[in-house]
């Protein structure tokens, strides 16, 4: 047992009390969780800042704003409502179709627009945000999914988390959503994780659980086939949160649209550790070296340039 | 200075202070470092209730004699609007309350706290009248008595055993239907005192003992009373129901002898009734109680200064660090995950009321009920605080129902269920519940274990003899725990379950 301490230490795996003492307590600002937390501020201040997100389509703060909705949507084949507050991917509504007047949802169930709206009325409640708290719900816009990604996933999104320390884009992650996660993203509901290569995007190995796996579960696609196209614009995106969330060690959810390229879904506060099994890698190396550097460009640019001169 | 090092500096502070205090306490104040002698100290209440209608009113209470079995350290009488005073005559001390005029029922307290003396029951050198008064019977009480002492000297040998048996025939009530007349010509009589006019009858020496039978966190008992009876050479106790001779174990002898326990003029249905609880301090301790100002006392750091009730909530609580260390321990270094933070420290202290074994039943049975309940509730889309709410009350009604169900069934054990936190309960329902429907029952599984694991471990340390002894009378060494908890704060090491989720990057 302490010889395998020492070799996990040896091979840089970070562990939950590191990260929590030495990484979030140290470099994170507590009073810049609101932004962080609220997927509506994030998305404001990320429209301000010229960064790409999925495009605001409207919000409804109120219930008494509810008779809005149908205004929001009107002119919208597909679109997406989400909770300001919620996490886990819960209260999503994802329509991608319209059929006459009723709505289509990715497993192809139509929802009368009474339906969608009760939905709506039950994330004002605050069903899906924590501790019951009142809620918003904002609706933007569906991304239009790489095709080539898409093999890469059952009915979920599958996104790409990085690890951000100050700044810099030290690891990144293929989240694949599978039948056993129910088409959420997160990894220890059964999603597939890829571990990519920081430098160039490209696959290390995938991992689901403890084991290792060569092809996607459910669609049986080869993930060693697979490479993240625009990876450096990806990392600049990637880099460029770090100014505008103002926190030093952050996750961050990029998602790759066919027409506009990486978008900010969201950031995370609290990244979770399975990345370093994803990869076959641990943190604690790189984020050591970054941690070492005496002076944080401020280009994000410059950033991703020295990520790909020192972590290939 | 960096924040890790004044957390270390800290930490060496409050650990080498309360090492020292207890170095100092052990070696200069001779406490003992490990438990061993420790004397029970019984704090008991005698409550005097009667009845009055406007008379003058004179309340009489026989108080504990000095030659008991058990020391007085330390009494207080309530009596508010009473005039009061302690009367002392050669046999007897006797509390006296006095009042004009009073109406309804009154209330008088007397409270003491005691302590088994080791030498015992001090019966020798008692010089009580061996005079014998005959009752003043009937003729029919007369014949049935005398079918009893009939009965009872063919059974015996001496005065001693021919006392022995004349209780066990007059308890014998089935079998001897002279016993059974005796008791129904004399209604609400108590069996000491139709045996100690039997024992007359048959011309030996006795009277009553009055006492209190000791029994932790006994409330409103009524006095338990002996009889003595003399065999020519000395006194011998019996109880009266039994006939079993000899001083009870953890019996409190108020009285011997005398008329009665509390008389009341100018009331009615006067009656005493006993409550007591039951502490553990160490010996040393028991003389600074009796010396007055002893030089002892630390700067506020001895507990012994409190009054003897407060000294046992500062006992649970001087545990709780106990189990928050231990939490600490589960959490950092293991990486147990638990439903709720601190849940396992209040079940554990729960726990040490209701043993370990029911508490955990009742409590496993508890949350699997509340669960279902609350998984109806979640389909009612209620706000949050409404919902706790309601599973709160769900809870109440469960324990009640426990409750009265496990009585019916003779398992009394179950009613100490009224000890687990109830909100905490329906909080961690909640919480459970809602792990359920995001997470899955697997995960539930997986945070109900360690919180079960952590509790009972927390349970195990926190009755610990010695972790009890050391906490209560060495509470500077909670400044030892404060400094391990601050330096496992600083733990950036892998936990013990990351050891296993990392287990395939070990090649």
């Amino acid at each position: 047992m302490l010889s395998r301490y020492r070799n996990l230490r040896r091979k840089g795996m970070l562990g939950v009390n590191e990260r929590n003492v030495s990484y979030i307590a140290r470099y994170n600002d507590r009073k810049l969780y609101p932004l962080v937390d609220n997927k509506l501020l994030t998305k404001k201040a990320a429209e301000q800042s010229d960064i790409a997100v999925p495009k605001l389509l409207g919000v409804i703060s109120v219930p008494s704003e509810l008779h809005t909705l149908s205004d929001i949507i009107e002119s919208h084949q597909s679109f997406v409502i989400k909770p300001a507050r919620g996490s886990g991917g819960k209260g999503i509504i994802v329509i991608t179709d319209r059929d006459g007047k009723r709505f289509v949802k990715p497993s192809g169930e139509q929802l009368r627009f009474r339906q969608l709206r009760r939905d709506v009325s039950n994330i004002l409640s605050g069903v899906y945000s924590l501790g019951g708290r009142p809620d918003v719900a904002f609706v933007e816009t569906l991304v239009a999914f790489d095709p080539n990604l898409q093999r890469y996933s059952h009915e979920g999104l599958p996104d790409i988390r990085l690890i951000v320390f100050r700044g810099y884009p030290v690891m990144a992650m293929l989240r694949c959503p599978t039948h056993a996660s129910d088409g959420k993203a997160n990894l220890h509901q059964g999603a597939v994780g890829v571990g990519l290569d920081i430098a160039s995007g490209r696959v290390l190995r995938a991992v689901q659980g403890d084991l290792i796996i060569e092809r996607h579960p459910d669609t049986d696609v080869l993930f060693s086939d697979l490479q993240i196209p625009e990876w450096r614009e990806l990392l600049d995106l990637a880099a460029s949160c770090y100014e505008l969330a103002g926190l030093g060690y952050m996750g961050c959810d990029i998602v790759l649209d066919r027409y506009r390229g990486p978008l900010i879904l969201e950031l995370n506060v609290r990244p979770g550790l399975a990345i370093q099994l994803a990869n076959g890698v641990g943190l604690r190396h790189r984020l050591k070296q970054i941690a070492a550097l005496e002076h944080i460009d401020e280009s994000p640019v410059n950033r991703v340039d020295y990520i790909l001169e020192h972590f290939v | 200075m960096s924040s890790r090092a004044q957390v270390y500096l800290f930490a060496v502070i409050f650990t080498l202070l309360g090492l020292w205090l207890t170095y100092y306490k052990v070696s200069f104040l001779n406490l003992p470092l490990l438990p061993g002698s420790v004397k029970t100290v019984w704090s008991i209440e005698a409550k005097l209730l009667f009845n009055t209608w406007g008379e003058p009113v004179v309340a009489d209470l026989a108080l504990p004699e000095p030659h008991s079995n058990y020391a007085i350290l330390d009494e207080t009488f309530a009596s508010s609007g009473y005039g009061f005073v302690i009367e002392t005559d050669a046999a007897q001390r006797r509390a006296v309350w006095t009042r004009r005029e009073a109406d309804g029922l009154q209330t008088l307290y007397y409270k003491l706290q005691i302590t088994q003396l080791d030498e015992g029951a001090a019966t020798e050198p008692l010089s009580f009248s061996t005079a014998v008064l005959k009752p003043s019977w009937s003729a029919a009480q007369y014949a049935a008595a005398t079918g009893l002492i009939n009965e009872a000297r063919n059974r015996s040998a001496d005065s001693k055993s021919m006392a022995q048996q004349l209780l066990k025939v007059l308890a014998d009530r089935d079998t001897f239907q002279d016993a059974n007349m005796l008791f129904q010509s004399a209604p609400g009589r108590s069996p000491a005192s139709l045996a100690v006019d039997l024992l007359s009858a048959a011309d030996i020496p006795v009277h009553m003992v009055r006492g209190v039978q000791l029994e932790n966190r006994g409330r409103n008992l009524p006095p338990a009373e002996l009889v003595e009876v003399h065999d020519g050479n000395g006194w011998h106790l019996f109880d009266p129901i039994t006939a079993e001779p000899g001083l009870p174990e953890n019996y409190f002898i108020w009285q011997r002898g005398g008329q009665s326990l509390l008389d009341v003029v100018g009331g009615r249905s006067s009656r005493v009734r006993f409550s007591m609880i039951s502490n553990d301090v160490p010996v040393e301790n028991l003389k600074s109680i009796d010396a007055e100002g002893d030089s002892r006392t630390l700067a506020g750091l001895n507990i012994y200064s409190l009054p003897l009730d407060k000294q046992a909530i500062f006992k649970s609580l001087l545990l709780i660090p106990i189990g928050a260390l231990i939490v600490v321990i589960f959490r950092v270094l293991v990486g147990l995950r638990t439903s709720g933070t601190f849940m396992p420290v209040l079940l554990a202290l729960a726990f040490i009321q209701t043993t370990l074994l029911t508490g955990i039943l009742i409590l496993v049975a508890l949350v699997m009920a509340g669960l279902l309940i609350r998984t109806y509730l979640s389909r009612l889309d209620m706000l949050m605080v409404a919902r706790i709410s309601a599973v709160l009350i769900v809870v109440v009604f469960l324990m009640a129902g426990f409750s009265v169900m496990s009585h019916r069934f003779g398992l009394d054990q179950a009613l100490t269920i009224t000890f687990l936190p109830m909100v905490i309960l329906a909080w961690t329902i909640e919480r459970m519940s809602i792990t359920w429907e995001e997470d899955g029952a697997k995960e539930v599984m997986i945070q109900g274990a360690g919180s079960l694991v952590v509790a009972t471990i927390a349970f195990l340390v926190m009755t610990n003899p010695v972790v009890e002894h050391l906490t209560y009378n060495f509470p500077e060494l909670l400044l030892v725990v404060l400094g391990i908890i601050l330096v496992l704060g600083q733990y950036t090491g892998f936990r013990l379950s990351e050891l296993y989720r990392f287990r395939y990057m070990d090649q």
